[in-house]
């Protein structure tokens, strides 16, 4: 990928369920490096749009190009180079922080020596033997988002990555998922504010169309909390 | 990564899975310990032998099998694991070969259990002589188990009715291992004592693990598109 390509491009992406569409004529460019930040209510499409983003689901219609790789012809070449928080942890319950982060570390070919970092950056060294059913949900997060970043991916793709985190655990995870980071993230929030404190690119989505398409500088708050009407 | 590290990482994980939960093996091992008492007073016979005690083990095993099959993608359909194995960039297929080793062990650990108590609830002839004869013979049933199992549980698992299609599917499926191994074993446990094992139902066996490898070697990448 050049210096200038987008690090995603939808044209006129389409999903649908059966009869329904999911998502449907969303279009959209966002530079390497730059933040999308993605807002609808209930079933608007975020997720779909997402799973599509991960190479999880396969659009119907469209074009989607992500990290330089055409979807879902490309999606083997640039999976390992996405980073997926998803609404749920995607951890073994019953095995520790260390070994889900152990096992997505072999998967990923990553040093194992990385894994000791991460959980001392978010705080989880103490914990990182108990099983992930005795965690909290904020425990739990914070495990997430060490294996959403194990991998060091150039693309991040977040569904709600601050939910119940403590604002301690917040400024903790910060250089992991936040701007800090230096990846290309695409953020689902229901959290307006924090939402677009983080956004250079501003989406909106009811219904699984796209009915805003803003940088970040053009939009307030009441304009996005419309889509919530 | 390599497949061959992927199948290792998975397989690792799922034995630590089961070793912690111990959902499959101890379900499976008392059903089948259960069956044979079932069987020992439905037929009210003391000793089998012949045709009739290889069917009885073999039915056993198969159906146990079934509870294994049930289980064996439960915990990547409930917990992400479907998501986070398909967002690794590794070959989709060491899925396949991971969960078919890991019921495959899963199959090795209750019949190394489950073929002895046999022997003392219901076998009349002598389990020793039969003994490298039905190690082979399970051996090469399990693999047959081992793949088709995975492949009937990856397209159960995607569907809401999982407990009703995985029988649906892998009883039909399994029947022609259950045929050969049962056929293969009856001379086994022929009351004047073990007979040689007939070759062309080795050969039917293997000829299975090898079509349906192959088969599943090239379906399973599109049981895990969405």
């Amino acid at each position: 990928m050049t210096e200038a390509a987008p690090a995603i491009a939808l044209d006129g992406l389409e999903r649908r369920y059966g009869e329904r569409a999911a998502l449907a004529g969303v279009s959209l460019e966002l530079p390497a490096g730059a933040t999308l930040a993605v807002f609808g209510a209930n079933g608007a499409g975020k997720t779909t749009l997402l799973r599509i983003l991960a190479t999880l689901l396969r659009p119907h219609a469209g074009h989607a190009r992500v990290l330089g790789g055409s979807l879902p012809r490309d999606g083997w070449k640039v999976r390992g180079r996405i980073g997926l928080l998803a609404h749920d942890p995607l951890l073994y319950r019953e095995l520790s922080p260390r070994e889900n982060l152990r096992f997505h570390a072999r998967l990923h070919g990553v040093p194992t020596a990385r894994i000791e970092t991460l959980l001392e950056l978010v705080g989880l060294a103490g914990r990182g033997d108990d099983p992930v059913r005795t965690l909290s949900r904020g425990l739990a997060q914070r495990v997430a988002i060490c294996r959403a970043v194990l991998h060091e991916p150039d693309l991040l793709l977040l569904d709600e990555p601050y939910a119940n985190l403590d604002p301690a655990a917040v400024e903790a995870v910060s250089p992991l998922v936040g701007r800090a980071s230096g990846c290309t993230r695409v953020i689902i929030s229901h959290d307006i504010e924090a939402g677009l404190g983080e956004a250079d690119l501003v989406l909106g989505l009811r219904d699984g169309r796209q009915v805003l398409r803003q940088v970040r500088s053009a939009i307030d708050t009441a304009t996005v909390r419309e889509l919530y009407g | 990564m390599s497949t061959a590290g992927a199948v290792a990482a998975l397989l690792r994980k799922d034995l630590r899975l089961e070793l912690r939960t111990r959902e499959s093996v101890p379900a499976m091992l008392l059903f089948s310990v259960s069956t044979f008492v079932i069987f020992r007073f439905g037929l009210d016979r003391e000793t089998l032998a012949g045709d009739l005690a290889a069917g009885v083990l073999w039915v056993t095993l198969l159906f146990a099998a079934v509870l294994g099959i049930n289980r064996l993608f439960v915990a990547e359909r409930e917990e992400g694991g479907f998501d986070a194995f398909l967002l690794a960039p590794v070959d989709r297929t060491a899925m396949l070969w991971a969960k078919a080793l890991l019921l495959f062990a899963f199959l090795t650990a209750v019949e190394l259990a489950a073929v002895p108590v046999y022997s003392v609830l219901l076998l009349g002839p002598s389990p020793f002589q039969a003994l490298p004869g039905l190690a082979g013979l399970l051996v090469l049933a399990n693999a047959g188990i081992a793949v088709v199992g995975t492949l009937v549980a990856a397209l159960a698992i995607q569907t809401r009715a999982r407990d009703l299609i995985v029988p649906l599917l892998a009883l039909p499926l399994l029947l022609p291992i259950v045929i050969a191994g049962a056929q293969a074993t009856a001379p086994l446990f022929a009351p004047a004592g073990a007979e040689p094992l007939p070759g062309r139902w080795l050969t039917v066996l293997g000829l299975y693990d090898v079509i349906f490898g192959l088969v599943a070697f090239a379906v399973f990448d599109f049981l895990l598109e969405d």
